[in-house]
């Protein structure tokens, strides 16, 4: 039994592709049991987000079962496979596991540590949980992969520091008031950066939000998204003394702010510190501003410095992250080797019990005369001779299940006693 | 070995471990040793304390008559004022600095003659620990209020030019700082307020005369002054952060010579000689 992936990403595939290769995720039933059909494959999940599209399945023959996914990708979207298998990677076994496990620890994501591929992931297994693509194998593991991305989210600082824009404004508010409770912010002009950064600023704690537009009905529309108040474009400054935060995204060909004006708040704020982020281009806000000792300028590009020095510890932490996954990857392997030999052992046992039973049978038909006392002391030496007998190879079997010849072992085993192939014993609810 | 020497050997060695832990949690960013770091520092304060149990039973009268008792009692108001800043701003990076200040004055302390030295009998008067505890509670706390003041200055350049280092992550907010320098500020104006008044009292009762303008009490005097300057101008005006982070670091600074440089450099009656000589 083998882990197999077969896949895409944004990182070997760009976007055209990409797209053509992705999921609906409203119809997913139909490839789920197409793949699930494929002669080779006993276990199937399919993820498809918009940075990545892979299929992790259970396969005994891990060749057929790569190049039937293959074909099959290539068949469902109507694409060339020669094209198609330029852009496509495949794993198997330990190789497999380790990546499966760093995909869901967001360490193979765009954005290093970005939450939305675990529940992603989450969302596909739900998906094969409903369709009943999944049996034994597939559910250990993908439970295995969301226990794995939490450990990593917890036992390192890879998803600690903010990575968007927006995120790292709220974070520097946190930086400079430590609690964003009763805060005020204002938002000048609107801007989608503006408002997604204001949603976050709601989210953290922030009390009341004045929103002000050169367009009233607009500030209005906006100021109602946040429960908050519309302030006209023409006073606006007169409000500043009461605002902690200010969002500045006009499109204003000059600064709507100059540092004189500032000046003057901070004196009738009486220096309180306030936080002004100007995400306008041009900017709306005087740099010079920044001199002010209560002030604190942030405009894109400072935002942008601030997500890079982020991104930078994020790869730091992700180091931390691989040997998390490199011990958890070992522990699966395990398990999954003592899967294999647990079957054979038992068939081994059933076969020799078998002989003996037919055995005895034929010896005890030809001897009518003997007592109860003695057929009960014919058949424990038989069942001792078996257990004496198969002592030893179960023994042998279960110490070198979790190292790397347990392959080796279980196929000698199983054609020198001529056992059944374990590709008939399923681990599925494939019929 | 008696046990007073024990005790203070075995505190130092505290203080040197919870600077240890601090800066481990500092450095590699595990806030569990910063925890461990300040149970570690309240083991200190208690073995401190007892350390001055002994010494006061032993020796008798307040502990504080030699440079080596002064070191050692400060530290442990230093100690004692963060335990209570800590409980209120969860400060386990200022540990980092308040430990191994502690540490340091110990070991000063240490390499200063530990001699017990008999008190005049003129000077003996229950005001004397009074007025002791007072100031070197005042300067703890205004010490405390300078790490603050440090802190809020590295913490403030950080924002303002914009360079995210290590350093950035670890310091809390400015505003926790400014917090923090506030809390000290007014902790400590009044108990050196009170320290200058008790000491006043006592000095009365000893000499006849309330202040003689010995140069202890002059700079204290000036010190005071500035740190009254302070307060009013924070509740006043609207001093803080940047401007109130520099004002506790000057002021500190004048504090600094008030309670060592004057001893050192300028003698007068505050002198640890001038206790028997007297």
């Amino acid at each position: 039994m083998n882990i197999v992936i077969v896949g895409l990403s944004h990182k070997t595939a760009p976007i055209d592709i990409r797209e053509k290769v992705a999921f609906s995720p409203t119809a997913m039933e139909e490839p789920l049991h197409q793949v699930l059909a494929l002669p080779a494959v006993s276990e199937a999940v399919i993820v498809s987000t918009c940075n990545r599209v892979e299929l992790y399945v259970i396969s005994r023959q891990t060749d057929a079962a790569i190049t039937e996914i293959k074909k099959f990708l290539a068949d469902f979207h109507n694409l060339d496979l020669e094209i198609l298998e330029r852009h496509l990677y495949d794993f198997e076994g330990v190789a497999a596991i380790q990546h499966a496990l760093r995909v869901a620890s967001s360490l193979d994501s765009m954005m290093i540590g970005e939450p939305q591929i675990l529940g992603q992931i989450k969302t596909a297994y739900g998906y094969a949980c409903e369709y009943k693509t999944v049996g034994l194998i597939l559910n250990r593991f993908m439970n295995k992969a969301f226990s794995v991305a939490k450990r990593v989210r917890n036992e390192t600082a890879i998803a600690s520091n903010a990575v968007s824009v927006s995120f790292a404004a709220v974070e520097l508010a946190r930086k400079i008031f430590d609690s964003l409770e009763n805060k005020t912010v204002m938002l000048i002009g609107a801007g989608e950066m503006c408002e997604l950064a204001a949603k976050h600023f709601v989210n953290n704690g922030v009390s009341k939000v004045l929103v002000t537009n050169r367009t009233f009905s607009r500030a209005e529309k906006l100021a109602k998204e946040f429960d908050g108040i519309a302030v006209s474009f023409d006073n606006f400054r007169e409000q500043l003394h009461r605002v902690d935060i200010v969002l500045s995204s006009t499109g204003a060909p000059a600064y709507i702010l100059d540092a004189k004006k500032l000046k003057q708040v901070c004196k009738e704020r009486r220096y309180k510190p306030m936080f002004l982020i100007d995400i306008a281009v041009p900017r709306d806000i005087d740099p010079a501003a920044n001199k002010l000792d209560s002030i604190y300028l942030y405009d894109v590009d400072d935002l942008q410095g601030v997500v890079q020095a982020n991104l930078k510890e994020r790869q730091k932490e992700a180091s931390k992250a691989e040997l998390i996954i490199n011990e958890e990857v070992v522990q699966f392997q395990n398990w999954l080797a003592t899967l294999e030999v647990k079957p054979t052992i038992v068939a081994l046992r059933q076969q020799m019990e078998q002989v003996r039973q037919t055995e005895m049978e034929k010896t005890l038909s030809s001897l009518k005369a003997l007592s109860d006392k003695e057929r009960k002391a014919i058949e424990s030496m038989t069942s001792a001779i078996v257990n004496k007998i198969l002592h030893h190879p179960t023994h042998v079997l279960k110490q070198t299940s979790t190292g790397d010849d347990s392959s080796l072992y279980l196929d000698t085993v199983r054609t020198l006693f001529d056992l059944p192939g374990l590709a008939e014993q399923k681990t599925h609810p494939k019929k | 070995m008696g046990t007073m020497a024990l005790l203070f050997s075995i505190t130092t060695l505290i203080y040197l471990v919870a600077s240890i832990l601090y800066l481990v949690a500092m450095i590699s960013k595990r806030p569990r040793a910063g925890q461990i770091g300040r149970w570690v520092l309240v083991v200190g304060i208690i073995l401190h304390a007892s350390h001055f149990a002994v010494r006061h039973s032993t020796a008798g009268g307040t502990p504080v008559t030699s440079l080596h008792e002064s070191l050692s009692f400060f530290a442990w108001c230093l100690v004692l004022l963060f335990l209570l800043l800590d409980l209120r701003f969860r400060l386990s990076v200022m540990g980092a600095f308040v430990a191994p200040l502690a540490f340091v004055v110990m070991i000063f302390s240490a390499c200063s003659p530990d001699v017990v030295i008999e008190l005049n009998p003129v000077l003996k008067s229950w005001l004397f620990p009074v007025h002791i505890t007072l100031a070197f509670l005042g300067n703890a706390a205004f010490a405390l209020s300078f790490g603050a003041g440090v802190m809020y200055l590295i913490q403030y350049r950080m924002l303002k030019s914009k360079r995210f280092t290590r350093v950035y992550q670890l310091l809390p907010s400015l505003d926790i700082l400014d917090k923090v320098n506030y809390t000290c500020l007014s902790i400590g104006f009044p108990l050196m307020t009170l320290g200058i008044i008790s000491g006043a009292f006592w000095a009365n009762t000893a000499w006849g005369t309330y202040w003689r303008w010995d140069p202890k009490e002059t700079w204290a005097l000036i010190t005071w002054g500035l740190y009254a300057a302070q307060l009013h101008g924070r509740l006043t005006i609207g001093w803080r952060g940047r401007k109130a982070a520099i004002f506790s670091i000057i002021a500190f600074i004048f504090l600094l010579f008030t309670f060592l440089g004057v001893n050192l450099l300028l003698g007068g009656y505050h002198t640890f000689e001038s206790f028997t000589v007297l």
